[in-house]
This record gives structure tokens, sequence and C-alpha cells, in this order.
């Protein structure tokens, strides 16, 4: 069997190709090694992040390419931007992206504007790691999945990676990218291990994967979501439906045609996203097939979100908070004629 | 430069023996979370404040319930110093609807309002901001009431920190900025992370009083604390006090550590503790009693255990308590 590694180290070797392939690759965030001046610890890390994604990293680039910076966002993302306009290829982590709110307008107004303001004489190809998603019951502050606030900045690329090999070409991809790019990776991920190719290889931001197919009905799902609608899809085989399973992958760019295209063929759209529901990647891809693609429709486009509250704490009531393939065989009911499917 | 010499008030057996009581609680109650933490009965993460006590109880031994404080993500000590019920602490921790904030928020989100504690906060820097306007509106009402920013060395560098003072300061607002120097933000030493040779200096930048004292010298915190304090309720303005400390713990359960040394950690753990130099000077100064610190060492335990017992068996909140307290007069997705 071919070589099984984490989304997490799929990350990591993202990190290392990119950084080996080109010196002005640097990775800046809080305690992206940590331990920093710390005698005993030689050139050790004593993180590596705070979930371990970049352990090691230290060790082979060095504290000048893997800089922990103080607790300020606004301070080392914003001088990440310029450190990109200015010939740097740095990749800044953002712990959680909560944390967007310490440094909004070094991502929203300096990087994503520059190059447009300056009539095209700047890029910034900078990558903003930042680690979203609920589940992990760490509360409504440290929970959110906020890539629709980016998608709808003019200037952001947007990727989302759902599995361990997407991650790592993506990444790379994002790293190589002479735009910025926010990259999100679902911090319940971290852990789940997939078929991930050896070296550099890159899969383009924005195509589409189609992750399964079939011909009864589409189900577009984002992240972590993805893996909600395929356990969906296998319980829905079972009763003799096929879904067909899009994974966007970047939101900005969003493969459109691959989307349109399988509503074409399916007639039906489910979109699961478990971002709040007013303003996000799913009322924006709905929009996408209400315009575009509204004759393919036999059916109303329905989605499955997280409801328009914050993440709760409680194990009780996150759990409801979100997606899940009940929720979506609930929905796919209403789609398809079928009183049978809920009670698979 | 020291803040203003008032008037020393002395510190009472009562007080102090209160003051005993309280750093007792969150030790034992920390340890209670630590331990229940190992065996994974407590979801998410925990930062615990272990080690620190004396700056919570210092600051807050001078307040009550008509003053503020905001609080960081390692808040179970500011909110135990500020007069929370243990109980209703141990439930939010284990997300019960019993929980001080109905187990919607959390070990990082615990907050009585109502004693005037703001909330732990799970955003580093985010409590400059808050303290400032708390301190604003208790000089607009005319309350008589102060606010305190407890806060870490890690904060010290986020650009609230700059933002807030500033603002306290202009305004001669009844703010105290309280910096937790516990050595480190998460594994980053402090001396790496901040230009400034201590975070009392940065006072000066904005005109007010600043200093460092010993931060696990109990007296120490208490006596800096009530001129800091004094100066706010007579409308001096904000002062900034910052404590040298330590955490006993990791920066969460689960950390390795690697970061601190064997010697630094049993050096805290045991001639540096806060109790244990708490303890004896209340017993040299004939302020308790061992019988006395004995008695409230054993009232605390059962406190916990007790704690522990009524959070493990209250229920899990309903399934209708996802979408309330969003709003005050809209339910998102409509009445059901
Ligand atoms: C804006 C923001 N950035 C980063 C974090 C992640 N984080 C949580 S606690 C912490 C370290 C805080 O250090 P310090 O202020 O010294 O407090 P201590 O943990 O030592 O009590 C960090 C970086 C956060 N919660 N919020
Ligand atoms: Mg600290």
């Amino acid at each position: 069997m071919a070589r099984q590694i984490s989304f997490a180290d799929a990350i990591n070797e993202a990190i290392k190709e990119a950084m080996r392939n080109d010196e002005n690759v640097i990775l800046l965030g809080e305690d992206v090694a940590g331990g920093a001046d710390l005698d005993h610890l030689g050139d050790e890390d004593a993180w590596g992040g705070v979930m371990g994604v970049t352990k090691g990293l230290v060790q082979e680039f060095g504290r000048d390419r893997i800089l922990d910076t103080p607790i300020a966002e606004a301070g080392y993302v914003g001088a990440a931007v310029s450190a990109a306009a200015t010939g740097m290829r740095p990749i800044a982590e953002l712990m959680f992206n909560d944390f967007i709110g310490s440094c909004l307008d070094e991502v929203m107004n300096q990087g994503a504007k520059l190059r447009y303001m300056f009539g095209g004489h700047a890029k910034i190809p900078l990558v903003i790691r930042t680690m979203h998603g609920a589940g992990f019951r760490a509360a409504a502050q440290h929970s959110q999945t906020l890539y629709g606030m980016f998608t709808a900045i003019p200037g952001v690329k947007v990727v989302v990676p759902s599995s361990p090999a997407d991650a790592k070409g993506l990444l790379i991809s994002a790293i190589e990218d002479d735009d910025m790019v926010v990259f999100f990776e679902d911090k319940t991920l971290y852990n789940v291990k997939g078929e991930v190719p050896e070296g550099h290889y890159t899969i383009p931001i924005g195509k589409a994967d189609i992750k399964r197919s079939g011909d009864d009905l589409t189900i577009v799902a984002i992240g972590k979501q993805v893996n909600t609608a395929l356990t969906a899809a296998e319980q829905l085989e079972q009763k003799g439906i096929e879904a067909e399973v899009v994974d966007p992958r970047s939101l900005s760019p969003l493969d459109e045609n691959t989307i349109l295209k399988s509503v074409q063929k399916t007639s039906r759209l489910l979109i699961v996203d478990e971002a709040n529901p007013r303003c996000n990647a799913a009322t924006d891809i709905s929009a996408l097939v209400a315009d575009k693609g509204f004759d393919y429709l036999d059916a109303p486009i329905k989605m499955v979100t997280a409801p328009h509250s914050p993440v709760p704490f409680s194990p009780a009531l996150e759990d409801l908070y979100l997606p899940s393939p009940e929720k979506i065989l609930a929905v796919v009911s209403e789609l398809i004629d079928d009183e049978s499917i809920v009670t698979i | 430069m020291r803040v203003s010499e008032v008037q020393q008030e002395s510190l009472t057996a009562e007080k102090a023996k209160w003051m005993y009581q309280k750093m007792v609680e969150i030790r034992r109650f920390e340890d209670q979370v630590h331990e229940t933490f190992s065996t994974g009965t407590i979801p998410g993460f925990v930062h615990l404040y272990a080690g620190e006590e004396a700056v919570a109880v210092g600051v807050c031994s001078h307040l009550d319930d008509k003053d503020y404080i905001t609080s960081t993500h390692r808040g179970h000590g500011h909110c135990i110093a500020k007069g929370c019920d243990l109980k209703g602490m141990m439930a939010e921790i284990y997300g019960k609807a019993t929980g001080l904030c109905k187990g919607k928020g959390g070990s990082m989100h615990i907050a009585d309002v109502s004693k005037g504690m703001l909330g732990a906060n799970g955003i580093v820097g985010g409590g400059f901001p808050l303290a400032t306007g708390a301190g604003l509106s208790a000089k607009l009402r005319k309350t008589g009431g102060v606010a305190v920013c407890f806060f870490g060395d890690g904060a010290n560098n986020h650009g609230t920190f700059h933002e807030g003072i500033n603002q306290a300061a202009i305004w001669d607002l009844p703010v105290i900025f309280v910096a937790e120097n516990n050595g480190y933000g998460e594994s980053t030493p402090f001396e790496y992370a901040s230009s400034c040779k201590s975070i009392a200096d940065r006072a000066a930048g904005y005109n007010i009083p600043g200093e460092t004292v010993d931060g696990k010298d109990t007296m120490a915190v208490y006596e800096a604390a009530q001129r800091a304090v004094e100066r706010a309720r007579n409308g001096e303005g904000p002062s900034l006090i910052e404590c040298v400390t330590y955490r006993n713990y990791g920066h969460f359960e689960g950390d390795a550590q690697t970061y601190k040394t064997q010697e630094e950690r049993e050096q805290h753990l045991n001639e540096l503790d806060a109790i244990i130099r708490f303890r004896e000077h209340l017993l040299s100064n004939n302020l308790a009693t061992e019988d006395e610190l004995h008695s409230i060492d054993e009232n605390v335990r059962q406190a916990v255990a007790d704690a522990k017992e009524f959070a493990e068996k209250s229920p899990m909140p309903e399934a209708n308590q996802l979408t309330t307290d969003v709003y005050v007069n809209y339910k998102p997705g409509g009445e059901e």
C-alpha cells in the first residue's frame, strides 16, 4: 500500500518542500518553533506550533527562517504582507482563524488591495495558514469557520483542503502562487491519515475535485464536511441513491464549471458548509447555481450549515451545531421523494 | 515611578483569613481540574492558574461587586478571587446546564456579571479595551467602582495593550492594569518576545505609575494593589502593576513544558510557593492560628469535592439552548 501520513504531517512536508526550493520562503507565527533563546533547548523547538504541525522545521531551516513572533498578529501579519511585497515569500501562521479580529486590516486593507491600488505594480506572494472548525470543544472564540469572510474580499485567494494529499499539493501551490492565499486547516483533520505522494507536487488552486461520482444528486461540501458528505453518500447508496460529492478545494477562485456540470448531470443540489448560514460559501454557491444553472434543477437548492449562533462549548450543544450525516439524509429526503431515506 | 504613597490600611485578621481561603480554593480547584482532566471527563482544553494565586487574591481583596475585572484564558483564579461560585464554575468547565454560563462558554469564558467578573477571555489582549470601557462606565455612572485588567506577559505585546492603556490614561479612568508576568507566553520566554526590561517600564510611555512586585509575595501584591485602587477611586487615573509570578502547570493541560528547567520548577513549587509563604506570614504575624488555617484547608477540600460532584451530576444543556442568548429579541431561524 502507498504511504499513509496525517493531514498535519502532509502540511509539514509541504512547507519543507517549499522552503528547500526557495530560500525566500520563511515561516512566522506564535510558537511555530517555540522556546526561542532558551539555551537548554539547543536547536530543538519547544512546540512546533500549538498542534505540533511545524515540529522539526527549525532544526532544518534555523531561527532566521522559522520565526517565533510576539503575540501581536497585526504586527507579524502586516510585516509578512510587506515582506512579500518586497521580495520574500512568507508563510504567516494565524494560530486560530478567530484571531483575524486582531489583524484584519493587514489582510483586508493592505495585503488584499496593494496590488490593485498600485495599478498592478506589486504582488503579495503570501500564505496565511490558519486553523478553523468546530468539534474540538474549544468554544466560541476558537472554533469558527470564517472562510466565507475572506472569500468576500477581492484580492484574497481562499483554499480549504479536506484530505492530506490535497493539503500538501494545495499548500505547495499556495506558497508558490504570486497572490495572497488564506489556507484553512481544520483542527479536527490533523490526525486524519491518507495516502500522500512523496516529494514535490502541486494541485492547482481553483480546480474542484469530484470525491465520489453519482447521478442522483450533487453534494458540494467544504473542508471536513466533505467527509461528512461521503459518509452520508455511503448510506444513501444502500437506498439505491447515488450522490456525487464535489469538493471545491478553493472558494476563491471557485471552480464554477465543475459544480455546474455536476448539477446539470444530477439536477439536484445540496451544499454542506459548517459555517454560519448567512453570507457564507453555501449561500454563494447556491446563488451561483440559481443564477447560471437554474434550468438544470428539478428541486430547490438545499443547504446544511451551522445555525446562526456562535459555537457552543458544551459537547451536547456543539454536536448539534455541526452538520452530520443524519442532517444530510433528512434534507436529501426532501430533495428526493423517498421517505425511507431518513430511517436508514 | 511608584504608585503614589497612600495611607496603608493594615490587614485585618479577618481579611487575611479570607485571602488565605481564596488562595487555597484556587489551588485546590486547579489541582482538581488537573486531576480530572487527565481522566478525559473534561471537554476541550484548560489553562490552569495554580502558582499565581497571590496575584488574583492580592488584587481582588480590594474589590467588591461594584468593581469589574477582565480576565484571560487562564481565568479560573480571577473568577474565584472575585467571588464566583465554585459549583457553577466547575459545572461550566464540564459544559453542564448548571454552569455559570449554562455550559455555553466553558473554561475559557466563565463569567459572572453580577459579581463584576466580565469573563475569562479566549482572545489574548481582549481585556485591555474592555477594562477601559468598564472604567469609563463606572466613572460616567459615578458608581465609585474601578476596573481591573488582568493580563499576561505575552499580552503586553499586543496592540490592544497600548490602545487600552493610553485611552484610560488620557481620560483618567479608574482602571488598574495588572500584569501577570509568569515568564512565558505559551512556550516563548518574556525576554525574547518583549523589547522592554519590565512591563512596568511601559507605564512611563503613558505617563501613569508603574511598578514591579514579587507576584508570589501576597502582601507585596496586596500593598501595590491598595495604592493603585485608591488612586483610581480618587479619580487620579490608571496604574500598572507588574507581578512577577510562575504557572505551576503547563500552558494548557497536555503541554510537555520542555521550555522550563527542572530547577526553576522545583524552586517555584517549594520555597517560592505563594501559599506556603502567605501561611507563614499569617502565623508569624498572629493573623491566624495553625488550627484556623487547618480548618480552612479542610473546608476548601470539601467545597471543591462538592463542586466536582455537583458538576458530574448536573444535566447537559437542552437542545433548544443552541440558538438562545444570541440576541435579546431576535431568535435566528424564527420561533419554533
Ligand atoms: C489574539 C490571540 N492570539 C493568540 C492566542 C493564542 N494564545 C492563547 S494564550 C497565549 C499565550 C498567552 O501568554 P500570556 O499573555 O503570557 O499569558 P499566560 O498564558 O502566560 O497566562 C496565546 C499565544 C490567543 N488566544 N489570542
Ligand atoms: Mg505568560
